[in-house]
């Protein structure tokens, strides 16, 4: 007799949120009752620029199947500036996973001010649904870090 | 070559400079390496050819901290590495000599051996005065020929071009190698589909030995601590021990380096396993070129560099999916 377990899949979602705008937009969605999954799992950095490419690579490798970078709106930087260097880097980081074969809609940057509640949920609802899509990370996992 | 030896010999005796940084002949007949000369005996063993393709700029980080001038021989493409250092603060202009070299072509023994030429005694062609159509090489199995162009450096196919960016000054001459696009494979890879790339880079990169030596190598690495020597860090000083480690070293070192590799080539040269690393190089500055501009690092050493400085109007990171 076998014992195979049909599990359900479910995804597990890191969001990068900076802490002026889009962390308290994630607040203000849960103050507002607006709902989003609990896949999303947040990591509250203190402005998008914190995000280095190590941080995404680790979130895949521990098990990530998504991840979500989300911050001040362009213009809106805490820091002035600090989303504009984000930008890049993301958008390089994120061609260069697309370049060696990781499915380019498992990585996504999406900005949210404080006052947009209503988009928090929707993106993440939205990025959840994507994932599923794809299903399981298989190629940028570290199987000693699978439980 | 005789001509480049005098002037150097000029230089050192008569104390313009204290020390020169050029290249050794090396034990076989096809491994000259980097080697600091300090007097006229030890001019002996100076060598210029065909073999010489290592990039002697980042030994000026290290010259730039001693005593006096170093006269530092440096081939087209080495000048925009010490171009590069020298918008980084990494070397100092004013300890440096440069004597720009010419350049006809690098040679890469392991084209030469891809050929199956094997047990090579010597090799002539390789000296670079004047530019040579071939090779004849004396191995134990009898002679052998090979052209100049099948056994050069893939870098030198899709090199910059002869002129030198920085120099005090020139010596040799120089011919045109250039012979294709430096983008074409990049463009083939980015063509395929998520399954192809990812198989492909998986075969490549799983040859990977983490010797270190791509980033030894590496002008661009100049840090005085690495990431990857860090005690913190769980694939540091051990081979990768899986898939992921794998990626994670290559894209890393890569992106390290984006904005400020100049594309010479000396990662690919270097690494043992024959991983094609340049193609990440590429695919950053393709990407650069394509997104934020044309630039080439070591070029112009005023102008702004590409991960530092932004525009409002920055294309946003959904255009990887967008664009197809
Ligand atoms: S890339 Fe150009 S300058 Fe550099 S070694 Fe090759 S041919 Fe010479
Ligand atoms: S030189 Fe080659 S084998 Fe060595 S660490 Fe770099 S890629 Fe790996
Ligand atoms: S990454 Fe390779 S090609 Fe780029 S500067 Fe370093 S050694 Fe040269």
């Amino acid at each position: 007799m076998s014992i195979e377990k049909n599990e359900e899949f479910r995804p597990k979602i890191v969001a990068f949120c900076c802490n002026w705008c889009s962390y308290a937009g994630a607040d203000l969605a849960g103050s507002s009752r607006l709902t989003y999954p609990a896949d999303v799992k947040i990591i509250r950095v203190p402005c998008s620029c914190r995000v280095n490419p190590m941080f995404i690579l680790r979130a895949f490798e521990k098990g990530a199947d998504g991840v979500i970078m989300c911050g001040c709106h362009p213009g809106d930087c805490h820091y002035s500036t600090g989303n504009y260097y984000a930008r890049r880097r993301m958008t390089l980081l994120f061609s260069m996973l697309d370049f060696i074969g990781v499915e380019n809609g498992r990585t996504r940057v999406e900005w949210v001010s404080a006052a947009e509640g209503v988009k928090f949920s929707a993106t993440m609802n939205e990025f959840v649904e994507k994932i599923y899509s794809l299903g399981k990370n298989v190629r940028l996992e570290d199987l000693r870090c699978r439980s | 070559m005789q001509k480049l030896i005098d002037r150097i010999r000029e230089l050192l005796a008569d104390g313009t400079v204290a020390r020169v940084l050029g290249w050794r002949t090396g034990d076989l007949p096809y491994n000259p390496e980097p080697a600091y000369f300090e007097c006229e005996e030890e001019l002996q063993d100076f060598v210029y050819n065909g073999f010489c393709g290592a990039n002697l700029s980042k030994y000026m980080i290290e010259a730039s901290r001693l005593e006096g001038k170093t006269l530092v021989c440096l081939k087209p493409c080495d000048t925009y590495s010490f171009n590069q250092l020298l918008k980084e603060h990494r070397v100092d202009r004013e300890k440096a000599y440069i004597i720009g070299v010419g350049c006809k072509g690098k040679l890469d023994i392991e084209k030469i051996k891809k050929q199956g030429i094997k047990g090579i005694e010597s090799i002539s062609g390789a000296e670079i005065e004047e530019a040579a159509e071939s090779l004849t090489i004396q191995t134990i199995y009898g002679e052998k020929t090979c052209a100049y162009k099948d056994a050069m450096l893939e870098r030198c196919h899709v090199c910059k071009g002869k002129e030198h960016q920085i120099y005090d000054e020139l010596i040799g001459d120089s011919s045109d190698t250039t012979d294709a696009d430096r983008f074409a494979q990049v463009r083939r890879i980015e063509a395929m589909s998520p399954q192809e790339k990812f198989a492909f880079f998986q075969n490549e990169l799983s040859k990977c030995i983490r010797c270190n030596a791509c980033r030894n190598v590496c002008p661009a690495c100049s840090c005085r601590k690495c990431v990857f020597d860090s005690t913190k860090f769980d694939s540091s000083q051990k081979a990768n021990a899986d898939s992921f480690e794998e990626k994670m070293f290559h894209i890393i070192r890569a992106f390290h380096v984006a904005g400020r590799c100049t594309d010479c080539g000396e990662c690919s040269r270097v690494c043992p396993q024959g991983i094609p690393l340049h193609l990440f190089n590429r695919k950053f500055i393709k990407d650069i070129n394509e997104l934020y501009g044309e630039y080439q690092a070591g070029e112009d050493i005023t102008a702004d560099t590409p991960l530092t400085h932004f525009t409002f109007g920055d294309a946003e990171p959904s255009i990887v999916g967008e664009r197809g």
